[in-house]
């Protein structure tokens, strides 16, 4: 049974979404509860690696994408989530499952102001010391 | 009692061009933790590009890092390519054929620049003198075909923006012969010294486990036994159609990182020719006007590991969002496994062998009480780097070199 099967068998209704635009790409759409099982299954069990996380801000509330790469056929499944609260996003860290995903989650936390639960040392990573705080410049409404 | 240390190292130095500042914590001469503070040189490129329309922008991750200055745009390129249906079926193989040439010429310059500097760090400076002189034929190459040493502004969303003259390929060829007796000179100096092997060998080890959890990529993971590279596990320009072979060591010390970079300019020398003998003519652009609303992801194997790009369009001419992630992103985080465990002497290069854009050096204070702080420059970390393969040469030779 292939990666692909063995997902859409141990996510299946979790998986609110499945999208492959593009040969090599596949977006799976979860709910942001399921995103640290869905990612323990991908790293832990199946042997992907974490590439990126990307996160971005819209009118309808935050998406993060989780990036994991199967380099034995070179494809990326991406697992989407979105937050909707505007005021007060928060996910669980994949920090505590592998230490890569560190850095990536303290950059999306001071630029986006999403709140990792779980986090080791979530800290700022490039943004300066003296940089305002609640200030955050991937944000739609950020005044440059 | 065990008195721990501060030595920060950090944040500028003029060698490479990406600040950096660790601190480590050391007990005696080992060091026993490190913090890795970046940061000093974000310019918000990722922000920038999204006011920026997507023929502009090629240009603006051009200017991410001036090594791997082609592997930015290429990532960029395929993204939005991605969104486009493929590079393959979209960019001539002209085009294709030339993007592999610039993307192989980068890694050699890029490799030699490294090993010049890891020469360097562990006092070897005829490597590093040698490994700069072989890198201006490259650089050299490069200004012919592009006009440009670095940044060469060749890619762009749909093919390349410059052809490679007819005339030139027969330079190019020549170029790549002289190169090959100095890898192989470089090969004998650093593989067959006893200092550099007692010296390199079980420094900064990196096991398969750890690379797997800090998700290193590149030679860096190479090194240690994990079998990646992009190139080959979803190639891209035309390398599925080329005749080569991914190096993997299992050491994962710093010996074991060398040797994968120096065996790659072998790779990188024969994927050259071979482009330059099958190169077809034609177009290099498939001249693209519009990119539709989606999302992409475009990775190349950048010198250090894959360079991640990923585009979200609106279907306007400017991406909504542009998440960029570079090698050493990945790769320096790892030093905090790497350089712990290891001796102070030996963090300059273990810190250095991951090929960051790293930098440094510059300026270094040890803090032996709060009361009591000495500073040095970053030279005496070098020193003490280079005093300790000095030790090693005696012991080998009996006499200082």
């Amino acid at each position: 049974m292939d990666v692909k099967e063995q997902i859409k068998e141990k996510l299946a209704a979790k998986i609110l979404e499945w999208q492959e635009p593009s040969a090599k790409r596949i977006y799976l759409t979860l709910n942001k509860e399921d995103a640290f099982e869905a990612a323990k299954l991908l790293f832990k069990d199946l042997g992907f690696r974490f590439s990126t996380a990307s996160a971005t801000h819209t009118s309808l509330g935050f998406e993060i994408i989780y990036h994991f790469s199967f380099d034995k056929t070179g494809e990326i499944y991406s697992i989407r989530v979105f937050i909707e609260d505007q005021k007060h996003p928060e996910i669980d860290s994949l920090a505590p499952l592998f230490p890569g995903a560190e850095w990536i989650e303290r950059e999306i936390w001071e630029m986006l102001g999403i709140n990792f639960k779980g986090h080791p040392n979530l800290k700022r990573l490039l943004l300066a010391d003296d940089w305002p705080q609640d200030n955050y410049p991937l944000r739609q409404n950020h005044e440059s | 009692m065990s008195h721990k240390v501060i030595v920060p190292i950090g944040p500028y130095h003029p060698l490479q061009e990406e600040p950096e500042f660790f601190q480590l914590y050391v007990e005696g001469e080992k060091v026993v933790d490190i913090d890795i503070i970046i940061g000093y040189n974000h310019r918000g490129i990722e922000k920038l590009s999204e006011s920026k329309h997507f023929d502009q922008v090629a240009f603006l991750v051009e200017r991410i890092c001036g090594i791997c200055s082609s592997s930015h745009p290429y990532a960029y390129v395929l993204a939005v390519e991605d969104i486009l249906g493929g590079e393959a079926s979209l960019v001539p193989e002209r085009a294709r054929y030339i993007r592999t040439i610039i993307d192989e010429l980068q890694r050699i310059h890029s490799h030699l620049l490294w090993l010049g500097l890891a020469g360097h760090f562990i006092g070897y400076n005829t490597v590093w003198m040698w490994a700069w002189k072989y890198r201006e034929p490259v650089l050299d190459c490069f200004e012919m075909i592009t006009g440009n040493r670095n940044n060469y502004a060749m890619l762009k969303v749909g093919g390349v923006r410059r052809d490679i003259k007819e005339e030139d390929i027969p330079l190019l060829k020549k170029m790549l012969d002289e190169l090959l007796p100095a890898v192989d000179m470089f090969k004998g100096a650093v593989m067959d010294d006893p200092v550099i092997q007692a010296r390199l060998k079980g420094i900064g080890v990196l096991t398969k486990r750890q690379v797997v959890d800090w998700c290193v990529v590149g030679p860096t993971a190479r090194a240690s036994g994990v079998n990646i590279d992009v190139r080959r596990d979803e190639p891209y320009g035309v390398y599925s159609q080329l005749d080569w072979n991914v190096i993997i060591e299992k050491d994962g010390d710093v010996f074991a990182k060398t040797v994968v970079r120096i065996l790659e300019l072998y790779e990188s020398i024969h994927i050259i020719r071979q482009c330059l003998d099958k190169i077809p003519k034609g177009e290099i652009d498939a001249d693209i006007k519009e990119v539709p609303p989606g999302e992409g992801i475009g990775r190349v194997e950048a010198p250090r590991g894959e360079c991640f790009h990923y585009i979200k369009s609106d279907g306007t001419n400017r991406p909504l969002r542009h998440k960029i992630r570079a090698p050493s992103y990945m790769n320096v985080a790892s030093n905090k496994v790497g350089a712990v465990g290891g001796t102070i002497s030996d963090a300059t290069i273990t810190l250095a062998a991951v090929d960051p854009c790293y930098c440094c050096t510059e300026r270094v204070a040890v803090i032996n009480k709060p009361e009591n702080k000495k500073i040095m420059n970053g030279w005496d970390l070098i020193k003490l780097s280079q005093e300790k393969t000095r030790d090693m040469q005696e012991r080998y030779y009996g006499r200082s070199k």
